[in-house]
């Protein structure tokens, strides 16, 4: 068996007497979509905030390329090349599109420019925007001198994605993308979610909407009551039986 | 895949909408030009030279506190002790040097570190305690200005005890007639240098993206609380350079300088077509902002029309400016 290249054992975090992750297992191997479905309460979030740095577990270990790793914030996992595109997003809207890309690791210009006086390398900046949103094929965004606020949903997501296809170097994390997109943008962010993975990125996915999970996914983690219940094959699987495990309906084959 | 975009219609509203969302300065710009017609038309005495030192020289101390102000709020914060940090900043820097015989340029140098101080406790405030900012600098307004008294005793510094490089700020020179404090020129060159600062570094950006979705920021790998806290330390030492304008404007330091240039700096910045949400707007803007104010309250007078009138416009001008801002927000694409 390959070795997985993100893996989580036994997570636990309790929030005050709430259980949220209750020692959940989770395995992304090299080269794959991995959706976590779950329903709400089953620690989806809690899982993926703790990959993510976002929150720190309270027990359990979290693994990258087989060696223990520990992020206290999400900058941390940044480093460690682990992206999240967050359901907020995360970008900043009055700023425009290259500044978005680039939020929080800027580019400086070369020599006494930016050692001395900082300047940014705008140029740069824009013009390797403009290369990740075309490495991507997001032909709808024009001017990456143009202000986030300025898009539309789909153009936001596709901001946030390029984002973090252009600087996560081992794992893109992505929660509900298209949750808040109608079928013609959501169609585009699937689209780019292959497009991450067949870059050789391996993607976990996070999503309630079954029908794209059921279409992009290599494979399903399903979450319940803060574990891992059962990681099915969408192949050999039904929509329906994969829902019945995640409301505890009916309990995993095999 | 490929999608045409359309090209709408765009009614001339929609257009000025889209420009001043762009470019927020314009309207600032467009309305100090504007002023500065009329009143000339109104009074001839309005663009003599020595009608227009004295605005400058009236516009300096608040426009440098707006210079600080600008950045708090740039964050999405206030800062209502700016005008108190300065206060107690100028006595500190002429009681020490009238009393103890200390140089101009380390009693400066002491009133500057002060300053900074202030503000790094607002900062403290505002990011480990977490409170807002306008609750943290009401209650530091206070404090600010009672240590200011109780160091003072109240008491006003003569300027003929202080070195005179605490006065250089008051001193002039002549250009066409025109004569131009020291003062107004750091201003100048205080807004200048905090402009290059906002736009071309990673701070003045990490500065714009807190303000504008402080949770987004902090996802984004930014250290949100080392962003505020400086941003609330640099204020301080802007103000402490207020301070030395001031003691160079009144050739004096008197702690009951100053009571209202807390919110006539505010005044200036959300004038200057800086939003209160934050995120949004320019220093550039805030020096015509507080350029605005000068020139409605210097030309309404030489119009003969009473102070209560000119407090009246003022107060007109903020409510049409942050109407402005609303409008502006809701730009779409």
């Amino acid at each position: 068996m390959t070795t997985p290249i993100l893996q989580a054992t036994g997570l636990v975090k309790r929030y005050g007497r709430v259980t949220a992750l209750a020692g959940s297992d989770l395995e992304l191997l090299p080269g794959e979509i991995l959706a976590v479905i779950g329903d709400n309460g089953a620690g989806k979030s809690s899982l993926i905030k703790a990959l993510s740095g976002a929150v720190i577990p309270d027990e359990g270990e979290v693994l990258l390329d087989g060696s223990p790793v520990s992020f206290s914030t999400p900058l941390d996992a940044r480093k460690a090349g682990i992206e999240t595109v967050h359901q907020s997003l995360a970008v900043s809207p009055s700023l425009d599109i290259a500044a978005n890309l680039f939020l929080g690791r800027e580019l400086r210009r070369k020599g006494v420019l930016g050692s001395v006086f900082r300047m940014l390398d705008r140029n740069g900046m824009r013009d390797e925007a403009r290369r990740q949103l075309d490495a991507l094929g997001i032909m709808t965004i024009q001017n990456p001198g143009q202000a986030v606020e300025t898009l539309s949903g789909g153009q936001r997501q596709a901001v946030a994605v390029a984002r973090a296809a252009a600087f996560g170097s081992r794992v893109v994390i992505m929660d509900e993308p298209t949750a808040a997109l109608g079928v013609r943008e959501s169609r585009a962010v699937l689209d780019l979610i292959l497009q991450v993975r067949d870059r050789g990125l391996p993607v976990i996915l996070i999503s309630h909407n079954m029908p794209h999970v059921f279409e992009v996914a290599d494979r399903i983690h399903i979450q319940r009551l803060g574990r891992r219940k059962a990681v099915v094959d969408p192949k050999s699987i039904s929509m329906s039986d994969a829902v019945a495990i995640m409301t505890g309906a009916m309990e995993p084959p095999g | 895949m490929t999608v045409v975009v359309e090209e709408r219609d765009r009614s001339v509203l929609t257009r000025v909408q889209h420009l001043l969302h762009a470019q927020a300065t314009i309207g600032p710009a467009v309305v100090l030009l504007t002023s500065v017609i009329v009143f000339a038309l109104l009074s001839e005495r309005f663009l003599t030279p020595g009608n227009i030192s004295l605005i400058l020289q009236q516009v300096a101390v608040v426009g440098t506190l707006a210079v600080g102000q600008t950045i708090v709020i740039l964050t999405a914060g206030i800062d209502l002790s700016c005008g108190a940090i300065m206060v107690l900043t100028s006595i500190v820097m002429a009681k020490v040097a009238s009393e103890t015989g200390l140089p101009g340029l380390p009693a400066l140098l002491l009133g500057f570190l002060v300053g900074t101080v202030c503000g790094l406790l607002n900062g403290m405030l505002v990011t480990r305690l977490k409170l807002p900012p306008f609750i943290v600098t009401l209650g530091t307004l206070n404090v600010f200005f009672a240590l200011n008294l109780w160091y003072s005793g109240s008491a006003t510094i003569r300027g003929t005890d202080m070195p005179s490089l605490l006065l250089f700020t008051g001193q002039t020179f002549t250009v066409g007639g025109t004569r131009i404090t020291y003062g107004s020129i750091m201003l100048v060159l205080l807004v200048a240098a905090m402009a290059f600062v906002l736009k071309n570094t990673a701070w003045g950006r990490h500065v714009y993206s807190t303000g504008d979705d402080l949770e987004a920021s902090r996802l984004s790998g930014i250290r949100t609380a080392r962003v505020l806290l400086s941003v609330y330390a640099t204020a301080g030492l802007i103000y402490a350079v207020a301070a030395w304008t001031l003691i160079g404007r009144i050739a004096s330091a008197s702690p009951q300088a100053g009571q209202t240039d807390n919110l006539d700096s505010i005044t200036a910045v959300v004038i200057g077509g800086t939003s209160l949400f934050g995120g949004r707007g320019a220093v550039v803007g805030s020096l015509i902002g507080a350029l605005i104010v000068g020139v409605f309250r210097n030309g309404l007078a030489l119009a003969g029309v009473d102070v209560l009138w000119q407090t009246m416009a003022v107060g007109v001008l903020i409510i049409v400016a942050v109407s402005l801002d609303q409008w502006i927000r809701k730009v779409k694409a």
